[in-house]
């Protein structure tokens, strides 16, 4: 079972004498034990990516197989847990290395075998179970309870289970298959990475993944189970938006990966986690997290296999009948590592470099995304919604990356440099982005938040379309020549983006607006427009007075009203009608 | 290690040898080249086959020739001996003393291209650093531990600025924080600065100013330089910024130095890359540039910040000069997308006689939210922060309108925004070279600023703040 090395360019190595090997099977390169992963066979020679650093490797060391394909463990405990891209745990990679940097060579596993966990049985002996069904809980974090599923390939009657206190790797059931064998079945599982888990079949979306963003909620939600990405240039907010996203937003899983980016942010990430609190449930957002680190100078291999190992992650719980919630950032990296590997394997480029493939890979990662009924005997639904952030060069959305993700995409959120310089945030263009989902989550928004909640988004983003028509105008001849209607358009789209639109993401009370409260500021702003159109319209009206009406002040407040306090909306409303009316009744 | 001596050199190209039936050579080995002269120059394995390796040299292949020249593997990566007598001290872009002083007795020798600092074991940089400069202390705010560039275009005064930087950086005492300045120890005197300065194919006399810069302030007694001109081997330059580093994680993590690296020109090191790669005819990416560009500058600039448990950080300051001040070229597209944040310098302002340059549209400091505000520096800080700059974009723009339109077809709102804009530039974002404002009192200049603007305006910073900074007209 091992070869030796003829050639080491790199992160790539190619060995012969590997007669046998399949394509994605695991190796152990040289004597450093390094992981490395078949990707490429002629004859008896396998081309290897290695996922660790290869300098001081040379011809003739050995490769041994393992006869395994790049898998992850899934078991109790992968909640809170700090993963390489190769689900190595970052914590225990420093106590192995005894150091402060990552060395290679460490051979760690995935998941913590002497813990033990309470395993509660949901079946019992003589119960017929199939792919999918439950057979007991675990309560990994005091907010997610581990369904422990019989594996995909088995099935067949229960002979015997243990309920109690259990290590991963003990045997918590034994199942008779039909051909007469009986099956231990212990909680830890494997997966490999680069095959999406099945599932009954898919189910369209059709309730969105609450951000708490009102940009992202009001103007372009996103479905659970839904598919979107985030492009756009450097210190347009890809990664606070991400951040964002991963604290806030409704999933009750949430797998994060930091995929070729900065260490610094990964910390960030791994630091403020652990004390902040679920807006849902009042628990330390760590606990229904799990993060996967690769920053960019860690190796490129690894990399590319991180949003692998990230995804199947997501689909176990999703499996067991979560919403799941995973934040890639960035996939433009992923994307590179793929076109780095492609360039040493000496591949014919395609556009810019990238392999051929891009297109398929990027389509093949995005449709793992779904919202599906789950395998099992008992209807479970489970969701796993994908955000992608894409670094585009230049911020040039014309680019490989971004093209092919838009194509298999259904949201987009594009973000601005333009808005980012005047520090408007979310920086994200309310007219280059779009969502597919509007029609799909109408239902959903007209009958839970209101039911004009539909009618009044498409109505903000009408005026906000007008706003940009206007300003060409007046960029040309100046404010005067509007006439006093089109001004007021202006006086409006200024409120959606000042008032609403515009979020501080670092301010606690900020960063987090239910629907409910988007709804009422949004009706606020157009009860406003609605109350100000018959003013405007009197003789030699000064406009100057509407823009200094004092209750402009307060809908600019009203971000800052308390959650569910439906008062101070009304009475906002009443203001507004007040002072409008006021404008009316004073003679001209 | 192996003491054959390979006589079997079959093409050069560019920088590269092909070395034929050599054995048991490893991927990035150093190695050793003897020249026909006698000459020797050193080597790095870029590619190890059975029986050819490619070997990339440090310095130029003129000399080498297919006859007659030894390579020599040495059964180990790049090297550098580093010790604490390091500082003071001037070297080569290869390391080699060219101050005329001994060679350096090392205390540990060190692997060049270090290795990646495990995320879960970084601590998470969050101490204010007063620059002393108010566009970066207000707007983008440095922090000990980041790696904030300096985009600059030819011409344009980045040098002096660094040197400025390098001299005036500090951190705040919490004495002074809580006093605004006016009274606690304004020279820290527990911990160690040091300055590694790395230049990599800059100009004589550019090398020559930092040299002169440190040496006028005293600050070379606390610093290392590594210096590869524009005249020294283009191939070394790929080494600088690594021995630079190197040294550098040395004195920060097991000396405890609170360490600031100045790189200068990342530009030139990235075209050194270009030059090997097209060498080897690998697959360009964008502008010619090898598609693992990306990676390669993340093996530099992510060789800053603070380990958890460790006294020293290393600040990274690498500047680059974007061809054509274009901000898309992929030199200073992929840096942007791994630094934190970046420092713009801008011509039109530079052309205004306006020192220093920085722009705030589109400069960026990502990591200045945890080191704004009270405790840190003040409770307005992070407000006046973006307070000023859409301010400022807003006025900028109504300057292009009232080109167009004339000033007279502006409102009074409109023309507030003007006299804003007008006056920021000349009070806030210019200073001399030789200012070192307090953070207080770039702030106070902010809040002077602001009494240009309408209150209604003033909708990002915090009514309380204006009620307690806004001076009262």
């Amino acid at each position: 079972m091992s070869g030796s090395i003829i050639k080491v360019a790199g992160p790539l190595v190619v060995a012969k004498g590997m007669t046998g090997a399949k394509m994605f099977e695991v190796v152990r390169v040289s004597k450093e034990n390094l992981i490395g992963e078949v990707i490429e066979l002629h004859g008896d020679t396998a081309s290897i990516q290695v996922y660790e650093e290869t300098s001081g490797i040379g011809p003739g060391e050995p490769v041994e197989r393992t006869g395994e394909t790049l898998s992850v463990e899934l078991a109790p405990g992968l909640l809170t847990s700090i993963y390489d891209g190769i689900q190595r745990p970052l914590e225990l990679i420093e106590r192995e290395a005894k150091s402060a940097y990552i060395s290679r060579g460490i051979s760690v596993p995935g998941l913590d075998r002497a813990k033990k966990w309470d395993f509660a049985a949901k079946v019992k002996a003589g119960d017929v179970v199939e792919p999918g069904d439950v057979l007991g809980t675990v309560q990994e974090t005091s907010l997610i309870e581990h369904r422990v599923m019989v594996p995909v390939d088995k099935g067949g009657t229960v002979v015997r289970i243990n309920a109690g206190s259990h290590r991963i790797e003990d045997t918590i059931a034994v199942i008779k298959g039909s051909d007469g064998k009986e099956h231990e079945i212990a909680m830890l599982q494997r997966w490999p990475i680069r095959i999406p888990r099945p599932s009954h079949n898919k189910i369209i979306p059709s309730s969105p993944l609450v951000t708490g963003m009102r940009i992202l909620d009001t103007l372009f939600p996103m479905a659970k189970g839904g598919a979107g990405c985030i492009p756009g240039p450097f210190g347009a907010g890809k990664t606070v938006t991400q951040q964002s996203l991963a604290k806030y937003c409704d999933a009750q899983v949430i797998v994060y990966i930091g995929c070729g980016e900065r260490g610094n942010e990964m910390t960030e990430v791994l630091t403020e986690f652990p004390h902040l609190t679920d807006p849902n449930t009042g628990e330390p957002l760590m606990k229904r997290t799990i993060l996967i680190a690769n920053t960019s100078n860690m190796p490129v291999a690894a990399r590319e296999a991180s949003v692998y190992t990230g995804i199947t992650i997501a689909e176990y719980y999703r499996d067991m009948g979560y919403d799941v919630a995973l934040m890639a950032d960035s996939t433009s990296r992923w994307a590179e590592a793929m076109r780095e590997m492609s360039g040493r394997l000496e591949e014919m480029p395609g556009e810019e470099g990238y392999p051929a493939y891009l297109g398929s890979r990027t389509a093949g990662f995005y449709e793992r995304a779904g919202c599906v009924r789950c395998l099992g005997a008992e209807d479970r639904k489970g969701s796993l919604s994908v955000i992608g952030a894409v670094s585009p060069p230049g911020g040039d959305f014309s680019e490989p990356v971004t093209q092919n993700t838009l194509r298999v995409t259904k949201v987009f959120w594009a973000l601005d440099a333009k808005l980012a310089y005047k520090r408007h945030f979310p920086a994200i263009n309310w007219l280059q982005s779009y969502t597919l989902y509007a029609e799909s989550l109408q239902h959903f928004f007209n009958r839970e938040v209101a039911e004009d909640c539909m009618s009044n988004r498409d109505r903000a983003l009408s005026i906000l379309q007008e706003e940009s028509k206007l300003e060409e105008i007046v960029r040309l001849v100046g404010t005067d020549a509007l006439s006093p209607k089109e001004q007021l358009t202006l006086e409006t789209a200024r409120m959606l983006r000042e008032d609403f639109l515009f979020q501080n993401a670092y301010d606690a009370k900020d960063a987090y607006t239910s629907l409910k409260k988007q709804y009422r500021i949004v009706r606020a702003i157009l009860h406003f427009m609605d109350k100000a159109q018959g003013v405007i319209m009197q003789e030699d009206f000064d406009f100057a007075k509407l823009r200094d009406l004092a209750v402009k002040e307060k809908i600019a407040q009203a971000h800052l009203i308390e959650e569910g306090d439906e008062h101070a909306f009304d009475a906002l409303e009443r203001a507004i009608t007040e002072q409008l009316d006021s404008l009316t009744l004073t003679p001209a | 290690m192996s003491n054959i001596a390979y006589k079997t050199v079959h093409d050069i190209a560019g920088p590269l040898l092909f070395v034929r039936e050599v054995e048991g050579v490893a991927f990035d080995e150093l190695c050793e080249i003897e020249l026909p002269s006698g000459a020797h120059r050193l080597g790095k394995v870029l590619e190890s086959r059975e029986g050819m390796a490619v070997v990339q040299l440090f310095e130029s292949t003129q000399g080498v020739a297919t006859e007659g020249t030894k390579v020599r593997f040495l059964g180990r990566t790049f090297e550098i001996g580093v010790a604490e007598e390091m500082l003071g001290r001037v070297f080569s872009g290869a390391g080699t003393p060219i101050d005329g002083g001994p060679a350096v007795l090392p205390e540990k020798k060190l692997d060049i291209n270090g290795s990646p600092i495990n995320p879960a074991v970084r601590e998470f940089p969050d101490d204010f650093i007063q620059t002393g400069i108010s566009t970066i202390d207000v707007l983008n705010t440095l922090v000990r531990g980041q790696k904030l560039p300096i985009f600059s275009g030819s011409g344009l005064p980045h040098s002096k600025l660094a040197a400025q930087i390098a001299r005036q950086a500090r951190v705040l005492s919490p004495k002074e924080v809580e006093t605004e300045g006016k009274s606690g120890d304004a020279h820290q005197s527990t911990e160690k600065f040091a300055v590694v300065f790395g230049a990599m194919g800059v100009t004589f006399e550019e090398a020559q100013f930092f040299q002169q810069e440190f040496e006028k302030t005293g600050a070379l007694s606390r610093a290392v330089l590594f210096i590869n001109t524009a005249d020294n081997p283009v191939v070394e330059r790929i080494a600088t910024p690594r021995l630079a580093l190197t040294t550098a994680e040395y004195l920060a993590f097991e000396l405890d130095y609170h360490v600031t690296v100045i790189l200068t020109d990342m530009t030139n090191y990235c075209e050194a890359l270009r030059e090997v790669s097209a060498a080897r005819k690998e697959v360009p990416g964008r502008r010619g540039y090898p598609g693992y560009l990306y990676t390669d500058l993340a093996t530099i600039y992510e060789r800053a910040g603070r380990i958890r448990g460790k006294k020293g950080s290393i600040t990274q300051i690498p500047i680059l000069t974007m061809p054509e001040d274009d901000v898309t070229h992929p030199i200073p597209d992929l840096t942007g997308y791994i630094t934190e944040g970046q420092i713009r310098l801008d011509r039109g302002l530079h052309q205004k006689g306006i020192y220093p340059p920085v722009i705030p549209m589109g400069s960026l400091s990502r990591l200045k939210g945890k080191a704004q505000g009270e405790g840190k520096t003040r409770e307005d800080h992070s407000g006046m922060d973006a307070q000023l700059t859409a301010a400022y974009a807003r006025g900028v723009e109504i300057r292009e309108l009232a080109v167009i339109l004339g000033e007279s077809s502006l409102n009074e709102t409109d023309k507030a925004y003007l006299r804003f804009a007008d006056r920021f530039e000349k009070e806030f974002i210019r200073q001399g070279d030789t200012a070192n404002r307090s953070i207080y009192e770039s702030l106070s200049i902010g809040w002077d600023l602001l009494t240009e603007l309408p209150k209604a305006e003033l909708k990002r910073v915090k009514s309380d703040h204006i009620e307690k900074f806004l001076p009262k007209k």
